[in-house]
């Protein structure tokens, strides 16, 4: 097998790792477009750490958490619906992303590899920090995994029970920056929340814990990305796409299997 | 009638009350909707909250449980003082596969016998393995309270526990909440629209329309002559007002209030 594509299954692998069981958070916390909004602010992270001169995962951090942040604040002044706030964010800092990108005429990027990943071009550099940044945010979701859930459930119950629920949804937006910085380069921040929802969601009928639908989301995941990446070989297609493709193969499948009772 | 006036409140905090408010006013989105309430509760005693829709029932019990801050006035907890809520109503979404027993398990490190007997106190063991989806309104109340019991509470918030419960499951609940309260001699704090459902299990009424408009102990109303032509047929909730003087009592109708809402003295 060549290096790039062991490099290519390693990323895509160690990604869908991670996104199982943080997925399943989206999915239970009916948070799709929230991802979608912080994925597409990473175009302008991207352009920030050009910028200033730094890696652009660390661009994509930074504005990922700074949008957070400023939905939070938004959605607790409750002038607008929740959906309306998501869509200004997430098309406005998209977008703000491409003409800022423009301005650095001297910089020739390849936008369509921030916007639909490029995992066949993953460097050793890349895989380090994949594993490294995937690491700290499994870590910290394991420790969080019990209130996470209760907070899930319901956040009354949790505060009544001396829970600090802001501070824990703070934690799990910065789990999900984390992961987008890190998960950009395999589908592309227009498709990075694919990639956390559709195996949790494909998971779903086949288990009866939340453990057990986060480990069978990851599964998915891995399944999903040898499968994508091995057709992207054979017959040239994006990789990225056809990431998702088989991922949404594989919900539609599960979906028919007919489940007792 | 030995209901007392909101304006002469016994306040002294006697027995070493479990939580208390003193002149405590909320305000919520601009509107003002509790006004100098001072109240307490006291270990080992049921005091209900009752009053029409709108009258800051559920605000002041969610004061008391520290989710609401006070815009005015305060709520004092006794320090270290365990506290088991069970709301209104809870819905878990359909897509977080998740066991009765499982659901317990999240609030606070716990161990499977102390799962056991909060089931078993509140009667649901069989349901231990069940989707928490697919319990009916009743089944999950009596959930939400094993789950209250597991903090092992000094005082039980209960917000309208008998609300989308049939009858029965209504008296199957209240029996069990009668009997957590005998065995573990803890305060309760009781949100009801429905005095006729809770009225023997109470040992004080607290009347609410935005401010306290009389308390004292349901007997006292129960006695009234009066009682017995609201009592057969209505809202329950009407019977506190029952020492006012601004409205009729028309026995077709029940309660014709007076202005400001039928409640007393401002």
């Amino acid at each position: 097998m060549d290096d790039f594509l062991i490099r290519a299954l390693a990323a895509g692998c160690g990604i869908a790792v991670l996104a199982g069981p943080l997925g399943s958070f989206v999915v239970w916390r009916r948070m799709a477009y929230f991802g979608d909004t912080l994925s597409h602010s990473a175009l302008l992270g991207v352009t920030l750490g050009f910028l200033l001169g730094v890696n652009p995962m660390i661009g994509v951090m930074v504005v990922c958490v700074a949008l957070a942040l400023a939905l939070v604040g938004l959605q607790r002044r409750r002038t607008l619906a929740a959906d309306t706030v998501l869509g200004i964010l997430s098309h406005g800092s998209l977008s703000l992303g491409l003409v800022a990108l423009a301005f650095l005429e001297t910089l020739r990027v390849d936008l369509m590899a921030y916007l639909f990943g490029d995992i066949l071009s993953v460097t050793a550099n890349d895989l380090v920090w994949i594993y490294s940044g995937g690491t700290v945010a499994l870590t910290g979701l394991a420790l969080l995994w019990r209130r996470l859930l209760a907070v899930t459930v319901d956040e009354d119950l949790a505060r009544v029970e001396g829970m600090p629920v802001d501070a824990l949804r703070l934690a799990f937006m910065l789990l999900i920056a984390l992961v987008i910085a890190i998960a950009m380069k395999i589908v592309g921040i227009l498709l990075i929340t694919s990639l956390l929802i559709i195996p949790a969601a494909a998971a779903r009928r086949f288990t009866r814990t939340p453990e057990s639908m986060a480990a069978l989301a990851s599964v998915f995941g891995v399944v999903a990305v040898v499968a994508g990446l091995l057709a992207s070989l054979t017959w040239d297609l994006p990789g990225g796409p056809s990431v998702v493709v088989a991922a949404a193969s594989l919900f539609l499948v599960g979906s028919l299997i007919p489940m007792r009772g | 009638m030995s209901i007392t006036h909101p304006h002469a409140p016994t306040t002294s905090p006697a027995p070493d009350p479990l939580v208390w408010t003193e002149n405590l006013s909320v305000r919520l989105g601009g509107r003002l909707v509790l006004s100098g309430v001072t109240m307490a509760v006291n270990p080992g005693e049921v005091v209900t909250l009752i009053g029409p829709n709108g009258a800051g029932k559920t605000t002041l019990a969610r004061a008391v449980l520290g989710l609401v801050r006070p815009s005015d006035g305060r709520v004092t907890r006794r320090p270290g003082l365990r506290v088991g809520y069970m709301p209104q109503k809870l819905t878990v979404d359909a897509t977080l596969p998740l066991t009765v027993r499982r659901f317990l398990t999240l609030w606070r490190p716990t161990t499977p016998e102390r799962i056991t007997t909060a089931l078993e106190e509140a009667g649901v063991t069989r349901l231990a393995d069940a989707a928490v989806q697919t319990l009916s309104g009743g089944e999950m109340q009596r959930v939400l309270l094993a789950r209250a019991l597991l903090s092992d509470p000094d005082l039980l918030v209960l917000d309208e526990p008998d609300q989308a419960v049939d009858v029965h499951g209504q008296a199957e609940l209240f029996a069990r909440i009668e009997h957590v309260r005998r065995h573990r001699r803890c305060g309760i704090l009781l949100v009801s629209h429905d005095l006729h459902t809770v009225m023997a299990r109470t040992d004080r009424v607290i009347c609410l329309n935005g401010h306290v408009c009389c308390h004292g102990r349901p007997e006292d109303v129960s006695r009234h002559p009066e009682y017995h032509a609201l009592f057969g047929r209505h809202a329950a909730e009407l019977a506190v007002y029952l020492h006012h003087h601004d409205h009729a009592h028309d026995p077709e109708r029940g309660v014709v209030s007076g202005q400001d809402g039928g409640c007393c003295h401002g």
